[in-house]
């Protein structure tokens, strides 16, 4: 599966839908803080992989594809719902790659530089995710391209 | 930062892999830089301990997400919001069970 940029979607993006992903990330930095403020940094930290921006992410991805099949004359609600759900599925693989990021923050921010272990521990996040993503792509690919067993079993 | 990650993921085709970012460390690294400053390193490096149980809840919620709206056909919004206590819920239970 190869992977693509398409640069006119953020022409096609609309400021509310930034603006919404933004309020709601603000919000979550604002209550994590009040929490560990509160009832200390183990309760804080749980809430740094909060989903908070991830509900506003899949409803508006619903949205901008069900108005796509909708201005082609078609309904568009089940090919919303797909996206959104596939979407997920990506974010299911990076929340893989955060359990790295925060075990590497753990691990490695005390005595070392702060800036230096959140660009590295972000960089592993990526990579991890990357690197599951792919093969999850070669398994789906290998499971659609699998033969057929001679009794068309092909059950897996 | 939250923007950036947003933008990242809106430009990027397929959309499994735009949906990393929608579990990318925007909140976690916004929050942790603020905190390091105010609280110092080791009161940090203790939220990340915990974060760690809140990415595998995030992991199960997206999961169910994926699977109400793919096998289910329930609106984003409604699925990604009724399936936030379970977020909390895993969230919780594994923190009180292991990192307590």
């Amino acid at each position: 599966m190869n992977i693509s940029v398409n640069f006119l979607a953020l022409r096609e993006a609309k400021w509310y839908q930034f603006a919404l992903r933004f309020c709601f990330g603000g919000a979550i930095c604002v209550l994590a803080g009040v929490i560990a403020e509160k009832y200390g940094p183990g309760i804080g930290g749980l809430f740094l992989a909060f989903p908070a921006i991830f509900p506003a992410s899949a409803t508006l991805l619903e949205n901008e594809q069900e108005g796509k099949k909708q201005r082609a004359g078609l309904h568009g609600m089940i090919r919303g719902r797909k996206v959104a759900g596939v979407d997920a599925v990506g974010a299911a693989m990076g929340s893989l790659g955060m359990i790295v990021f925060a075990t590497m923050v753990w691990q490695l921010l005390p005595g070392r530089s702060s800036s230096l272990i959140l660009l590295s521990a972000t960089l592993a996040w990526f990579v991890v995710s990357l690197t599951i993503w792919h093969l999850r792509s070669l398994f789906v690919q290998w499971c659609r391209h699998k033969p057929m067993s001679p009794h068309g079993d092909n059950t897996h | 930062m939250v923007c950036a990650f947003a933008a990242i993921g809106d430009v990027l085709k397929p959309k499994s892999f735009a949906g990393l970012f929608g579990a990318a460390p925007s909140v976690a690294l916004a929050t942790l830089y603020l905190t390091i400053s105010s609280q110092g390193k080791i009161y940090a490096a203790t939220e990340t301990r915990s974060m760690i149980a809140g990415a595998v809840a995030f992991f199960i919620y997206a999961s169910c997400a994926s699977w109400l709206l793919m096998k289910r056909n329930l609106s984003a919004l409604f699925a990604t919001i009724t399936l936030m206590p379970l977020w909390l819920a895993v969230s919780f239970g594994l923190w009180f069970m292991l990192l307590r």
